[in-house]
């Protein structure tokens, strides 16, 4: 990729830019990402943080900012609805779509966007809103804010336990646009919450989606959260995840990446409370051309963190799945537990796989483990499956859904699992 | 049970077999008409579980000579999943942990597999809870067992329990039972001789590949064969098994080393 291409990139979007013609707090946080957008450049290969994953045919693709609303078809995406989840919020192309929301039933909960929050809860939204996300050195981040119009916001308040998911369904509905959207959780101090972050298109063609998610969780806030990605294969997706955790909160989330020709996700989990808890788990399943990055950064800051990871991709065809899975222990940070593995599953010899645990530890009382596989099917697994009479891909389907299961069953909404089971079968063809 | 008008089951002739480019067997010869059982002793690196394998088709055996024909086929001709469709079972010596993959969703995909080549009818989720769970009840098995992953955590007796619940379910009409008494105590040892015994009848045949003789107190074999170096070197009744264990291998006279045994007279 050349120097001018991604220049070219930043610059067509910079200019569709739109001066903000208030001084308000959010025009001003708009104002300083586009700022910084325009000082940064676009990540090339040279960049560590981007070593595998080339990104230079999104530098060709400056899609502008969907402008006009596209009306979703309601048969189109209710399939996509979760039984379980009384409250949904979605957005069509990055903009909120409240004839396809339902926010009646929020258990007490403050749920909504943010322009229908602002004036109610403006002070809460000011203090927290793109405080997580930094986008002083990150191109994307400050490409979402600068674009941002729009954003999921969830408010639970303390000691709140919201039983059932919160469903936030982000629609593709228009092609050679970017989507930029956001959500913005509170999580006060005792409350409990389950956020579904999901991923859909109604179209083949190529678009872009680039979005910010900030989680905030204090003293004692428990939170899952979790991320299915299913864009269609023509797809850029870029999406960044930022979370803190205060003291003896915990935050367990699941992250399912299926789609997009080009994906990039990047969790951020900071636990700067003491006795803070996180489980970063994670699949992909990838195949054809596609290219899923993902980058995890667990941050011990605190004593007593505990943080257990299980990133898993199942890489088919020409695919190219990478991991980076940093883990900071920081000096202050003793007796943190943490725990992660990588497993990887390469189907085909042309499959791809770049694996790279990373831990950084600089406390002394620590336990620390950490382990990666890149592996193929095993034999003798398939033999005993044979042994019984089943046909070698019958035997190997099974072992594959087998290895995704694993990631996919800790999923705690039953719908969700199915559907997502139903896609792995699909793609593997068990009958 | 013997009887000669039985028919032929499997009629291995000269088997030879490498694993890693070293020769394991060296020429077996073996006979097993329906309704019989046969015992294979032997010590460790005899070639008795490399021969179990072969059987069943296991890839990282090379058979260099020798046949073996299977209910009147090739047996060479047929892929593992042939084989097992045909009729024969091994049960593993160390059954395999399959994580993820649920024992009943395992247990269902290979009993259909079988029926439907069978020309039978295949079972729904449903029908087929109601049918394994009674089969469990030959090896005292808990229903629990049905919804963890395939021998996943399981003990080595449940493990081989789980085994011969396979066989239970995919009626073999040659089963081998490579090492099933090695690790079990004696409740779980009688319980799964009982349920291999009940699972013997006069259209099919078991061979059971054992160290000691004492899963032969459960069940009675109509053969027994002492293999040594890769050869069956010896071929008697149930007695022999008894002397094998009074007197150990050694005890085989050098006459009998040497001779082509397994081949019945």
């Amino acid at each position: 990729m050349s120097t001018a291409t991604s220049h070219s990139y930043l610059d067509h979007l910079v200019q569709s830019w739109q001066k903000p013609s208030t001084s308000s707090w959010l025009d001003q946080l708009r104002a300083n990402a586009m700022d910084s957008a325009g000082a940064l450049r676009m990540p090339t290969t040279q960049d560590e943080e981007w070593r595998f994953t080339d990104i230079s045919p999104l530098s060709r693709l400056p899609y502008p900012v969907a402008q006009s609303t596209f009306k979703v078809q309601l048969s189109d995406i209710e399939h996509y609805y979760l039984e379980e989840a009384s409250c949904r919020l979605v957005f069509v192309d990055g903009q909120f779509a409240p004839e396809l929301s339902n926010i009646a039933h929020n258990a007490g909960a403050i749920i909504g966007n943010l322009s229908s929050l602002l004036p109610t809860h403006g002070d809460t939204i000011a203090r927290y809103l793109g405080q997580l996300a930094e986008f002083e050195n990150d191109v994307f981040t400050a490409l979402n804010t600068a674009f941002l119009r729009d954003s999921a916001c969830i408010i639970i308040p303390a000691n709140k336990s919201v039983t059932t998911p919160i469903h936030l369904l982000f629609i593709s509905r228009q092609t050679e646009v970017t989507s930029y959207p956001r959500c913005l959780l509170i999580a006060e101090a005792g409350s409990h919450a389950t956020i579904i972050e999901d991923y859909i298109t109604t179209e083949e063609a190529s678009y872009v989606t680039n979005s910010i998610v900030e989680m905030n969780l204090a003293d004692s806030a428990h939170i899952n959260h979790i991320r299915v990605q299913r864009d269609n294969q023509q797809a850029f997706h870029i999406g960044n995840c930022t979370v803190s955790l205060a003291h003896a909160s915990q935050y367990h989330s699941v992250s399912i990446t299926l789609g997009a020709y080009i994906s990039r996700y990047n969790l951020n989990v900071i636990l700067s409370g003491e006795g803070a808890e996180c489980a970063a788990d994670g699949l992909v399943l990838i195949s054809e051309r596609q290219l899923a990055d993902t980058h995890t950064f667990i941050d011990h800051a605190q004593p007593h963190g505990k943080s257990r990871q299980l990133h898993k991709c199942i890489v088919d065809s020409m695919a190219h799945g990478v991991f980076n899975g940093k883990i900071m222990v920081r000096p202050h940070a003793q007796l943190t537990d943490s725990a992660q593995l990588s497993r990887n599953l390469l189907l085909t010899n042309k499959a791809r796989i770049d694996t790279k645990p990373q831990l950084e530890i600089f406390a002394d009382d620590v336990k620390c483990a950490h382990g990666a596989t890149v592996g193929q099917l095993d034999k003798e697994e398939i033999f005993y499956l044979k042994s019984r009479g089943l046909s070698d891909l019958t035997a190997r389907n099974l072992l594959t859904y087998a290895f995704g299961g694993e990631v996919i069953d800790r999923i705690p909404i039953s719908s969700l699992k199915r559907q997502l089971e139903e896609i792995v079968l699909a793609r593997t063809q068990i009958s | 049970m013997i009887n000669q008008n039985s028919k032929t089951l499997l009629e291995v002739r000269g088997l030879h077999a490498n694993v890693n480019g070293i020769e394991i067997l060296k020429g077996v010869d073996l006979t097993v008409k329906s309704g019989e059982v046969h015992a294979i002793m032997g010590l460790n690196g005899s070639g008795k579980s490399t021969f179990a394998k072969i059987l069943a088709g296991h890839p990282a055996y090379e058979v260099t000579a020798g046949t073996i024909i299977f209910n009147n086929q090739n047996l060479f001709d047929l892929e593992p999943e042939e084989r097992a469709r045909a009729g024969v079972f091994l049960a593993f010596q160390y059954p395999i942990e399959i994580p993820g993959v649920a024992n009943n969703q395992f247990l269902r995909l290979a009993y259909n597999t079988v029926q439907s080549q069978r020309g039978k009818e295949e079972l729904d989720p449903l029908e087929f809870d109601d049918f394994v769970r009674e089969k469990m009840k030959l090896l005292e098995m808990s229903p629990d067992f049905l919804d963890r992953s395939v021998n996943e955590g399981f003990s080595g007796g449940e493990k081989k329990r789980n085994e011969i619940l396979q066989m239970a379910l995919l009626e073999p009409i040659l089963a081998i039972l490579d090492e099933t008494d090695s690790g079990l105590d004696i409740d779980a040892l009688r319980i799964v001789a009982n349920g291999v015994n009940q699972l013997t009848n006069k259209d099919n045949a078991t061979i059971l590949v054992t160290h000691y003789q004492r899963l032969l107190d459960y069940i009675v074999p109509d053969y027994v064969h002492v293999m040594e170096a890769g050869r069956i070197i010896k071929t008697s009744g149930k007695e022999l098994a008894k002397e094998l264990e009074a007197h150990g291998y050694d005890w085989i006279n050098a006459d009998d080393r040497g001779k082509t045994a397994g081949v019945r007279p």
